[in-house]
Formats: structure tokens, C-alpha cells, sequence
């Protein structure tokens, strides 16, 4: 079992993300040892991206304070290396097929055994485009996590027979960010999931309370949360970080709560 | 000539997030199936032909010849078709396409808003509802295509993230589209984004190309020896070219968008200065930073203000088989200044830069070669732009 797999033995697993460097390096380094220390299972840390498509206003806005901060692939790669020496949990990058393509595929994914990275996300490669980067993850033991979405229906056996790590189910269609409410049949996506593989099933995209952290554990292993914690880093700056700390916390303890039926 | 569907050497792909994924193969089963569709055939032919105004002219340019004293130049007149560009070729077979997919509503990206303007057109026509993302700055750069685009019946969105330019619309309408891809089709501006668009584009463009040959055919009994057009996303270029790609004595010409110079970071000249990438769905070339940041680009063209190009032309660049030059935005203007004066036609700032290139070019060769310059469309956008470039106030 890979150390992402793990990360969802013990009960559902709570997933945040953080944009790497913003507002500042030091603070992503803090709020990584603060988010392991207060009930996170694994933790993806973008890479900010200067077009981020997948994203909404929130996550776009902190890829440009990261980018505008002098934030660059080198220095997380640097980041992670130092967080690694203290911190066993998996840890993930999160970010675009450019930033990858460009620094090179097999210097990247070599960095990111170097450093301790356990998987990355690529929300605009899709499984038709895969096979050039997985072929090069696999080199390095690195997973190559896919996702899934509202509109995928027939493709979610074929994902997800050769999916690795994890599979990040998209609740809702659209963008990144926090929604009142979430209507897809997640349900509906992950049994057909199920089918296939034993793999756990993370769910994310518009999570951003407790009721709604609990309703979507329901359905899987484990929630993502991203915008919702990227705006309390936006507003509070470099004083987020407790604060972000007790939120990672209480959704931890929201995941985990039984679902009155 | 690609190795498979989608594929122009490396180039191209389909780099869409999950969200997308079915959209893209919806539509290329659609143009699959409509392509061969006597009736969808029949259909778009009428509009080219009676809505459109094609096939547009070749017009033989005597006085620009004459004081080139080169190479006899031949101008193919996008800029007289309805909407005033070349984008309506590809706009009427994209909405009507839309149409017969069942869908009813139409987006798009536009950089100087003559793709907005010729969707607007298209989607009041076929009555679609019909909303256009456009860069802010570009917004107030071209303020008289966002009133057009709004007395169209189209709904203009300012974009106001990242630099607010082409690349920034073409985010942003892409997001759009994955929050609502049932009722609706993203109808792309250029031979650009993930395939099936860049086939679709090229294939809607390349009647440009087919006329040039008749025309040319007709009038000289020969194929050109050179065909000129200018190059943002690539879709003129591309409509100009496609035909003539066989033909390998007729030489191929994309003019970029240099800006302020190559060597000055104020410019758009993806070949000159990009690398490749993966961006906007497709594996192409970029102009971009070592960790791969799309780089913020600029031009006097709204139209060229784009920090990529279509996976086609890179393979075309990288084979040779199109060869691609940088044209300055003082180049640009004064060919804008030179062909209105010498021909009576004002051409748009973008296809200006295929006219400077041709200036610098038809006086090199003999006077019994060909050359043709594709106009993709005509100034009057840019009257005020160039009045300002050159510090002169006009009060509208």
C-alpha cells in the first residue's frame, strides 16, 4: 500500500490544499506542520500556475500573490525537502501540465522523489493525454492521481480501472470554489467507481463547511478542501495559520461524524 | 498530415480538464458526422455564399505592384466579407454546428472582437443566445465592438483577470464552458485549443485558400509563389494555407506580432521566442518563462496579443514547410498607412502586419512572380488606435 493509500486508514481522510508561497514561503511552510499537526491526512500544495483554468477567483488570486512573491518550482521543490525532514504524511503537488512539460518531465518527477512528493495532480491532463507522464511518475514511484467529474458517466470505469493513489472525484462542474450546495450524484459516481477498483475515493470542488464536509465523506474515504481555506489565507494573511489550523480540525472531526440517516 | 486525429507532429492534443472531456468528444463526433452531412453542406455553402458575400475577391493590387516594382501582388478581400473579417467563415460553421448538436447557447473569446462581433452576427442570426468574454483592456482598446457585439443581442463579459487580454478571454471562456457544456457550445476563434478545434477552424478556413487557387487559376493560369497572411492563434493564416501545403513551390508566410522589437519584451512572436508547451488544451509553442508561466505578451493588435499559436503552424514551422517572420508594431502601421493611401483599402491592424512583410518582400523577387497577401479584415476597428499611435486626438 503506497503512503497515499494509507492516508486513508484512519477513518475519512481530510485532505487540504494551500497554494505553495502564498502569501510567502514561510507561511506555507507553517501551515504545512500546522494542518499535519491539527488532523490532516495528506496535503496538496500547489504549484501556482500563471492561468490557472481549472480554478476559480480564489485559487486564481493566490497563484498571482504566490507568483507576484517570487514563488517558483525550485523553491518549492526546496520547501518540501525541509518539511520533509519532520513531516511523515503523504503530500502531493497540485498544478498544470506547463509547469511540468517545461521544467521537463523526468527532471521534475526526479525532484519530486528527491524532495519526499508522494503523487501529483493534473487537473488539464486528462486520460487520453496521460501515458507521457505517467510512463515517467512510474519511473520515479510517483502517483499520478485522476480525477473524475459530474459529466464523465461512461468514462469512470476506464479512469479508474488504471487510476494509482487515489481518485478525486469533481463534485460539481465548473471551477474551483466554495458552493452552497452540491447536487451532482456523487453517490451514483463513486459505486461505479467501486466496480472497479479498491482504490480509495476523495471528494472535492465546493466543500468548504462541516455539514457539508460530513454530507460528502458519506459518499467516499475522505474530502478536499481548497478555496475555502485559500480565503481564510487571503484575508488573514500571514496570520492565518491557526486559525486554518482549527478549521483543518474541525473538518477532520466533520468527516468523520455519523451521518444521521 | 497529422499521425492521428489531433495530432500535427508532437503539436496539438486534447489538454482539458475532466469537466471538458465529454464536451470535446461531443463535438467531434458531431463534426464527424455533419461534415459529410449533404444537408449541413448544402446549408453552410448558402450562408457562405449569401450571407457571408463569398467567395470574397482577389484583387489585383496594379499601384502597390508598380511601386514595389517586385513581384505582382494579388490581395484576397476577407475584409469584405459581412462582419468585415475572415472569422464569419468559421463562426457560420461552428453556430450552425451548435444548431444541429441541439444547443442554445454560444460562447467565445475575442481578442480585438472581431471573432465576438462575427459570433454575435451568427447567433442572432441562427437565434442563439450568445455571450462573449473579452479581455478588459481589449474591451476599452476596441470600445465600438463591444457596443456592436451588444447590439447584436450578445451579452460582453470584461475579463479581469491575469493581463486582461486574449489569453485571459480564452481562460475564462473555457471555464464558462466547463460549468455548463449541456446547452451550450464554445465556439473557439481560432485553428487553437484542444482538438477537434484546430481541425474544425482550419477546415471552415480553408475556403480562403480554395478561392485563391481558382481565382488565381483563372486569372494568371498559375499558383501563387507566395502566400502571406499574418499570424495571432493562426486561423487566417492557416484558412490561406491549408490549400497550398501539397504544393510545395508555393512558399508559406505567417507574419507574428513583434511588438516593440524580438529582443524587447513588449512583443507577441510565439516562433521568434517561444518554447514548447502544453496550454489552452493543445501542446504547441509559447511564449513563456523557464517554469513555464505563460508570459504576459504585447502588441498594438488586439488580434495578435496572444502568447501561442496553433498546433498546425508549429508542426508547419518546425518542418519548414510555412516559414514565419516578426513584423514591429511601427511596421505594421505604416503598412496600415501605406495601403490605404496607395490602394484606398484600410486594412485591420493585424492583416497590416502580412502587408508590411509583403512590402519588404515583393520588391525582391521578379516581376513575374506572385504574391498574395490574405487581407483577413478591414481597419475601420483601428482608426482610432492608429490615430492615437500616431499622437493624433480624435473627438468622436
Amino acid at each position: 500500500m503506497s503512503r497515499i493509500q494509507q492516508a486513508f486508514t484512519k477513518g475519512k481522510a481530510f485532505i487540504p490544499f494551500v497554494t505553495g508561497g502564498d502569501p510567502d514561503l514561510e507561511t506555507t511552510e507553517k501551515l504545512l506542520y500546522e494542518m499535519a499537526e491539527r488532523g490532516a491526512d495528506l496535503i496538496e500544495i500547489g504549484i501556482p500556475f500563471s492561468d490557472p483554468i481549472a480554478e476559480g477567483p480564489v485559487i486564481q488570486e493566490a497563484d498571482e500573490r504566490a507568483l507576484r512573491g517570487g514563488c517558483t518550482t525550485d523553491r518549492l521543490f526546496d520547501l518540501v525537502e525541509r518539511v520533509r525532514r519532520k513531516l511523515e504524511l503523504p503530500l502531493v503537488f497540485m498544478t498544470y501540465y506547463n509547469p511540468i512539460y517545461s521544467y521537463g518531465c523526468d527532471a521534475f518527477m526526479k525532484n519530486c522523489k528527491r524532495v519526499g512528493i508522494d503523487g501529483v495532480i493534473v487537473p488539464d491532463l486528462p486520460f487520453e493525454e496521460k501515458d507521457e507522464l505517467k510512463s515517467v511518475c512510474g519511473q520515479y514511484g510517483i502517483e499520478l492521481i485522476s480525477l473524475i467529474a459530474p459529466t464523465s458517466k461512461d468514462r469512470i470505469k476506464t479512469i479508474a480501472k488504471e487510476a494509482e493513489g487515489f481518485i478525486y472525484c469533481v463534485s460539481s462542474m465548473g471551477v474551483t470554489g466554495v458552493r452552497s450546495e452540491i447536487t451532482s450524484d456523487i453517490g451514483g459516481m463513486v459505486s461505479l467507481v467501486r466496480e472497479v477498483t479498491d482504490l480509495p475515493v476523495a471528494i472535492g470542488f465546493g466543500i468548504a463547511t462541516p455539514a457539508q464536509a460530513q454530507q460528502m465523506a458519506a459518499f467516499g474515504d475522505g474530502v478536499i478542501v481548497g478555496s475555502a481555506i485559500v480565503k481564510m489565507i487571503a484575508s488573514q494573511g500571514k496570520d492565518c495559520v491557526s486559525a486554518v489550523g482549527q478549521y483543518v480540525a474541525e473538518m477532520k472531526a466533520a468527516a468523520n461524524r455519523k451521518t444521521q440517516v | 498530415m497529422s499521425e492521428k486525429a489531433g495530432r500535427y507532429g508532437e503539436y496539438g492534443g486534447q489538454y482539458v480538464p475532466e469537466t471538458l472531456m465529454t464536451a470535446v468528444h461531443e463535438v467531434e463526433a458531431a463534426y464527424e458526422h455533419y461534415k459529410n452531412d449533404p444537408d449541413f453542406v448544402k446549408e453552410l455553402d448558402t450562408l457562405m455564399r449569401e450571407y457571408a458575400g463569398r467567395p470574397s475577391m482577389l484583387y489585383y493590387a496594379k499601384r502597390m505592384t508598380e511601386d514595389l516594382g517586385g513581384a505582382k501582388i494579388y490581395l484576397k478581400r476577407e475584409d469584405l466579407n459581412h462582419t468585415g473579417s475572415h472569422k464569419i467563415n468559421n463562426v457560420l460553421g461552428q453556430v450552425l454546428l451548435a444548431k444541429r448538436m441541439g444547443k442554445t447557447r454560444v460562447i467565445a473569446e475575442t481578442g480585438a472582437g472581431q471573432h465576438g462581433v462575427a459570433t454575435a452576427t451568427a447567433a442572432a442570426l441562427m437565434d442563439m443566445e450568445c455571450e462573449i468574454f473579452m479581455g478588459k483592456e481589449d474591451t476599452e482598446r476596441q470600445a465600438l465592438n463591444v457596443f456592436r457585439m451588444e447590439l447584436l443581442g450578445a451579452k460582453v463579459h470584461p475579463v479581469t483577470s491575469g493581463t486582461m487580454t486574449l489569453k485571459d478571454a480564452v481562460n475564462e471562456t473555457m471555464r464558462e464552458w466547463s460549468k455548463r457544456v449541456d446547452d451550450t457550445l464554445y465556439v473557439l476563434g481560432s485553428v487553437m485549443g484542444p482538438h477537434p478545434f484546430p481541425m474544425i477552424v482550419r477546415d471552415f478556413q480553408s475556403v480562403i485558400g480554395k478561392e485563391i487557387r481558382s481565382q488565381l487559376m483563372e486569372r494568371e493560369g498559375k499558383l501563387p509563389d507566395a502566400v502571406i497572411a499574418c499570424v495571432g492563434g493562426g486561423s487566417n493564416a492557416m484558412g490561406a494555407f491549408y490549400e497550398f501545403i501539397p504544393d510545395t513551390q508555393v512558399e508559406l508566410i505567417g507574419c507574428e506580432a513583434a511588438g516593440l522589437g524580438v529582443d524587447n519584451p513588449k512583443n507577441a512572436a510565439t516562433i521568434a521566442n517561444g518554447t514548447k508547451g502544453v496550454f489552452h488544451g493543445m501542446k504547441s509553442l509559447f511564449c513563456q518563462n523557464e517554469f513555464g508561466q505563460i508570459a504576459p505578451v504585447y502588441s498594438i493588435s488586439a488580434g495578435l496579443d496572444y502568447p501561442g499559436i496553433g498546433p498546425e503552424h508549429a508542426m508547419l514551422h518546425e518542418t519548414g514547410r510555412a516559414k514565419y517572420v516578426p513584423i514591429t508594431d511601427e511596421e505594421a502601421v505604416q503598412a496600415f498607412e501605406y495601403l490605404s493611401k496607395i490602394e484606398g483599402i484600410i486594412p485591420a491592424i493585424e492583416s497590416s502586419h502580412a502587408v508590411a512583410y509583403a512590402m519588404k518582400y515583393a520588391k525582391t523577387l521578379s516581376k513575374d512572380k506572385i504574391v498574395v497577401i490574405n487581407i483577413s479584415g478591414r481597419g475601420d476597428k483601428d482608426v482610432a488606435a492608429i490615430a492615437r499611435y500616431r499622437g493624433v486626438k480624435i473627438y468622436e
